[in-house]
Parts: structure tokens; C-alpha cells; sequence
């Protein structure tokens, strides 16, 4: 049984009296263990597709079911002990709170555990030692560079070892370079520590990256590459 | 308590804001106790007085003075057990012009009729047996460095010219109420000086019960009608407190301005605590994607407003009851002693808590309901 299953799924905005249909019955499985690029021009759906398996937001009708929970039938309350059991989150920017060093960020999913303060401080080191910031625990994010903002936010997304990692235009504000370790960097993640991700990007170096590339237009699923990877 | 370091680091983001939001609350609450105190201190003062003393005065008014001869006339009066008199003198002392109260008193009956004056045994007879002798509050040891068996000399103003006592005896007053910076002199000595005219400020009047006092005052009163010098009576009590009465007007008014800028400072203190929360809105929609509950922001954000606002009153609060406390301030002897009532703290504190759900409410109900898809929109 696929990791994420969407079914049949409507999402409607109203602005004033204008009815916008993001999704009109969108369906769609994604395995676990997968790595997963989200493609497709703006307004295209792939950032509200996110913060649906999220449950950041909740579909006007149809189901979602991720790891066998149905997250569209849940409460806000629900969905917060939810997320903060099965999602890691990392958004374009904004991801980390100014006045908390790298190593309070990341402990943060950690704080909603019932995780020893020992336990916590093991994980979030091995979390930051794993997007190779070990040394940097004590910086705040105005001490770091843009990609290493990002590979922290990672490290957060990861460190309560999630069911799904999402990720949002992870590298829109990103140069090349650094846009190439957070790329690798996840694709270290799926391969080795075997984490299920979906990346919503425009970029196509992202979209290398990945196993799969779903190219939605209109809120309608146009295109399913499945890559080979050298 | 794992969550306190989010609150503290929420504190430190603006230090100098925060600091002066606590300080502003701090001010606020500060003002609040000040002028609490002065109305509890005018209360204590109008309040004080031993339900048998009967206070007589010249009926026209307090600063004419009676005759020296109604004292055995008032000796005499049926349900009296005992009279005494005073005189206000208002002397000053040093180079400083320093000002303290300082009455001549018939010494003897004085002392008797104020058991709340204590004073040591060997000190009060040393006073009782010399004419020139002071009985002094032990404030005035500190204030002035004085010490028993001192000739010290005021500048008389009523009593003009230079009057050297000598002090034998220090008195503690068992009662707050009763200032401790007072000076006490025979009233012989006064008499003596001035040329032996005949005159006492007023009489203070002991009774056998208190449930006579008022019908003792009126026959006192009726007594002296048709005399050169007619009498007003009252209990002590009743004298104490038009004292009070003269400060009333102002301390309404002061009441008034100062709880207006109280508000005043309150509502900003509020606004700068609200406008802190609502900046932060893109980071409180990554800590409910990160999952936490709409309770736990709602309670950190609580917890920001109550620590600054207990802070606040903590600093004002105290630092009102430690100035007064230390200073011993009493308006020149005017008052007792100031003294932060725990009343007056526990309304205090009741102000910081109806400040951190003012201030705090609505920025953590908005962080508590804040859709994150929207929020996120809004910074973007």
C-alpha cells in the first residue's frame, strides 16, 4: 500500500464572491521511501498539494491518508500532534526563529516529545551532524549563510525522523552552490537514511535529484516520470 | 518548563523594548503604591487616637492658644482622669534650617497620658528632672547625629531667639502611627522664656470611659462658652482626622492625575506587548507546521505577557515598599511613617494580572487561531 494516498480530492479558495477550484478530484499514490518532485507553473497547485499532506490546510472534499491515517478527517488539534509525529517541514525561507541558535531550532519538534533533555541534545547533535553542521550549534541563523540556514531547517525536518519530509521551493533563494548541497544533502537522505520526501520546485536541478517528478498544471496531474539515477 | 527558554529568547529579541515595557509597568505600578500609600497613610492618621483622649482647642481656631488656668478647671471636671497640655513650637535647627516637629509639653502627664511613648526609665526621669531637658524620637539620633546628654540649639520662629536644650531621653513610639522624629520640651521652660503669659496650644483630655467622651466634650464645651478663650472639643480621633481632611482635596487631585497616567502608561505598556506578538506571526505559523498546539502557543504567548507584567510589578511594587521602608519618609513629620500597606501589594499585583490578560489575550488568542496557510501567505 502506497505511503500517501490521495483520493479523489477538491480544494476550492473563495476570494470575495471569485470561486477558485484549486483541485478538482486529484488522485494519487506516493510509495514510501520514495523521493518525490512536485514541478508546474505557478498557481499549478503544488504548494497547496503540500501543505494538504501536511494538514496545514484541509481539502473541500475527498480523502488523504498518509501512513494510514486519514489527515483530512482530523481535528486541528489532532493534526498538530499529527504533524509533529509525521511531518518535517522546510519552507522557501522563514523556516528558522531569528533568536534561537541552530541547535534550539532543531531541538524544537523535539520539545513536543516526552524525549530526556539527554535523548533530545543525542538526536539534535546527530541531526546536525548530519547536514554537516556540527560545528555550527551555537550560530544563529544571522551567523549562517543561506544554504546553511536551509540545512538546518533540514536538520529540523528530520530530527523527530518523520514519516514524510516536505519541502517547499527548498532552494528558491538559494545560489547555485549552496542549492547544490541542500539537493545533495536530501538525496543523502532518501538513499541512505531511506526518508520519504516530496519537494515542490521549479528547479530542474531539484527535479534531478528526484526518483519521481509529477508535473501538475491546473491543479490537474499532467505528467509521471519515474527517473533512473546514475 | 522545557518551553521557557522559547520565552526568554522571545524577551531578548528587542531587549531595549522589553526593558522598557518592564520598566514602564515598573513606573506604573510604582506611581499606583505611591499614591495608594499616601491616601492609607492619611487613613492611619485619621484613624489614630485612644478612644478615652478628648482633644480641646480654642474654638476660633486651632492655632489660638488657651489659657494656662483651664488645666485645673479641667482637672476638676467630673469622668476626668487625667489633663495635659501642648504647645506647638517650630524651631529650626543648624545652619540647614532643618525643620522637625517639636512641641513643649507638660512633661509629667504628658508621658502619662502617652503610654505609646516608650521611653527607658533612667532617661525619663533624667527628662521629668530638668528644666531644660528634650525627650527626643529615636529618628532624630540618625537624622542628625545627636546623642543623649547633647546640647543642641534651635532658632525659634514662633518663639524667636536661640533655645538650647539638652537631651536626656530617647523615646520609641509603640504605635507606627505616632512620628518617631518628634521633640519633646518642658513647657514650664516655654512659659519661663516668654514671660510667663499663660498659655497652652491645646489640652489633651483623658476620660474614665470612652462611652463618656462625647457628653464630657459637650459640658467641657458649654463650660467655657462664655469665657474669653471658648472651647472646641473633640476626640482625639475626630482631631487627628480634620488634619487629614486639610490633605484630602489633594489627595484627590493627586489621585485622580496620578491613576489617569497609570491608565495611560498601562495602555501603552499593553500596545508595545501586543505590537511584540503581532511581528511575529511568520514564525509562530513554522512553530504550528513544526506541531505545536494551538494551547501551547496560546500559553507561551501568556506566559511572555505575565512575566513582563509580574516583573514589572515586582520592581515598582517593591521598590516602593523598600524607598518608603528605608527612607522613613513621614512629609516632615506632618504624617506617620509611609508605609506600603500588603493591601496595597495585593492590589498592585492584581494590576499586573489584569495587565497580562489585557496585553496578552488577544495576541495569544490570534496566535492560538492563526491559519497557518494564511500567515504564511501574509509574510510571503
Amino acid at each position: 500500500m502506497a505511503l500517501v494516498q490521495i483520493r479523489d480530492v477538491h480544494k476550492v479558495f473563495r476570494r470575495d464572491s471569485e470561486r477558485i477550484e484549486i483541485f478538482t478530484g486529484l488522485s494519487l499514490d506516493i510509495e514510501e521511501g520514495s523521493f518525490t518532485a512536485l514541478m508546474g507553473p505557478s498557481g499549478s497547485g503544488k504548494s497547496t498539494l503540500l501543505n494538504l499532506l501536511a494538514g496545514l490546510d484541509q481539502p473541500t472534499s475527498g480523502t488523504i491518508r498518509v501512513a494510514g491515517a486519514e489527515v483530512s478527517a482530523m481535528t486541528p488539534g489532532q493534526l498538530a500532534a499529527w504533524r509533529a509525529q509525521h511531518i518535517g517541514f522546510v519552507f522557501q525561507h522563514l523556516n528558522l526563529l531569528p533568536v534561537l541558535t541552530a541547535y534550539q531550532n532543531v531541538e524544537l519538534p523535539l520539545l513536543l516529545t516526552t524525549l530526556s533533555k539527554k535523548d533530545r541534545d543525542e538526536r539534535v547533535r546527530i541531526a546536525l551532524g548530519v547536514v554537516g553542521l556540527g560545528d555550527r550549534l551555537k550560530h544563529y541563523p544571522r551567523q549562517l549563510s543561506g544554504g546553511q540556514e536551509q540545512r538546518v531547517a533540514v536538520a529540523r525536518a528530520i530530527v523527530a525522523d518523520p514519516t514524510l519530509v516536505l519541502l517547499d521551493e527548498p532552494t528558491g533563494q538559494l545560489d547555485a552552490k549552496s542549492s547544490q548541497e541542500v539537493l545533495s544533502l536530501l538525496q543523502q537522505l532518501n538513499e541512505e537514511f531511506k526518508k520519504t520526501i516530496i519537494v515542490v520546485t521549479h528547479d530542474a536541478r531539484a527535479a534531478d535529484r528526484a526518483k519521481t517528478v509529477l508535473h501538475l498544471e491546473k491543479g490537474i496531474l499532467v505528467e509521471r516520470q519515474t527517473l533512473a539515477l546514475s | 518548563m522545557k518551553f521557557f527558554h522559547l520565552v526568554l529568547a522571545n524577551l531578548g529579541r528587542h531587549k531595549r523594548r522589553t526593558l522598557l515595557t518592564i520598566a514602564s509597568v515598573a513606573l506604573a505600578l510604582f506611581l499606583f503604591a505611591s499614591l495608594q500609600t499616601v491616601v492609607t497613610t492619611l487613613e492611619r492618621a485619621s484613624q489614630f487616637g485612644g478612644a478615652r483622649r478628648l482633644v480641646m482647642t480654642n474654638a476660633s481656631g486651632f492655632i489660638l492658644p488657651l489659657p494656662l488656668s483651664y488645666a485645673n478647671r479641667l482637672s476638676a471636671g467630673k469622668g476626668i482622669t487625667n489633663v495635659t497640655w501642648a504647645n506647638w513650637f517650630g524651631g529650626k535647627y543648624g545652619d540647614n534650617k532643618a525643620f522637625f516637629a517639636q512641641f513643649a509639653v507638660d512633661a509629667k502627664s504628658y508621658l502619662e497620658m502617652y503610654p505609646e511613648l516608650v521611653v527607658p526609665e533612667d532617661q525619663k526621669q533624667a527628662f521629668l528632672q530638668e528644666r531644660s531637658a528634650a525627650l527626643i524620637g529615636v529618628r532624630l539620633l540618625d537624622r542628625f547625629g545627636w546623642r543623649v546628654g547633647q546640647n543642641v540649639t534651635l532658632q525659634g520662629t514662633i518663639f524667636p531667639g536661640d533655645w538650647t536644650f539638652t537631651i536626656r531621653g530617647v523615646y520609641t513610639p509603640s504605635d507606627a502611627v505616632i512620628n518617631d522624629d518628634m521633640m519633646l520640651f518642658h513647657h514650664e521652660y516655654l512659659e519661663e522664656r516668654i514671660g510667663r503669659p499663660g498659655i497652652a496650644g491645646w489640652y489633651i483630655i483623658e476620660v474614665d470611659d470612652a462611652d463618656n467622651a462625647a457628653a464630657t466634650a459637650k459640658t467641657l464645651d458649654d463650660q467655657f462658652r462664655n469665657s474669653s478663650a471658648p472651647t472646641k472639643t473633640g476626640t482625639e480621633q475626630a482631631f487627628n482626622a480634620s488634619f487629614a481632611t486639610m490633605w484630602g482635596n489633594v489627595s484627590l487631585l493627586m489621585g485622580t492625575i496620578g491613576l489617569a497616567v497609570v491608565f495611560a502608561i498601562l495602555l501603552v505598556t499593553a500596545n508595545a506587548m501586543m505590537m511584540s506578538a503581532r511581528e511575529r506571526t511568520g514564525e509562530v505559523a513554522v512553530l504550528k507546521t513544526i506541531g505545536f498546539s494551538d494551547g501551547t502557543l496560546f500559553s507561551l504567548v501568556m506566559v511572555e505577557a505575565g512575566f513582563i507584567a509580574l516583573t514589572g510589578a515586582l520592581i515598582g511594587l517593591g521598590g516602593a515598599k523598600l524607598l518608603y521602608r528605608l527612607s522613613n519618609f513621614n512629609a516632615g513629620g506632618f504624617l506617620p511613617g509611609f508605609d506600603v500597606t500588603t493591601r496595597t501589594l495585593v492590589i498592585g499585583t492584581g494590576i499586573a494580572l489584569l495587565l497580562m490578560l489585557a496585553s496578552g489575550l488577544v495576541p495569544a488568542l490570534r496566535a492560538a487561531r492563526l491559519p497557518v496557510v494564511q500567515a504564511l501567505r501574509r509574510v510571503e
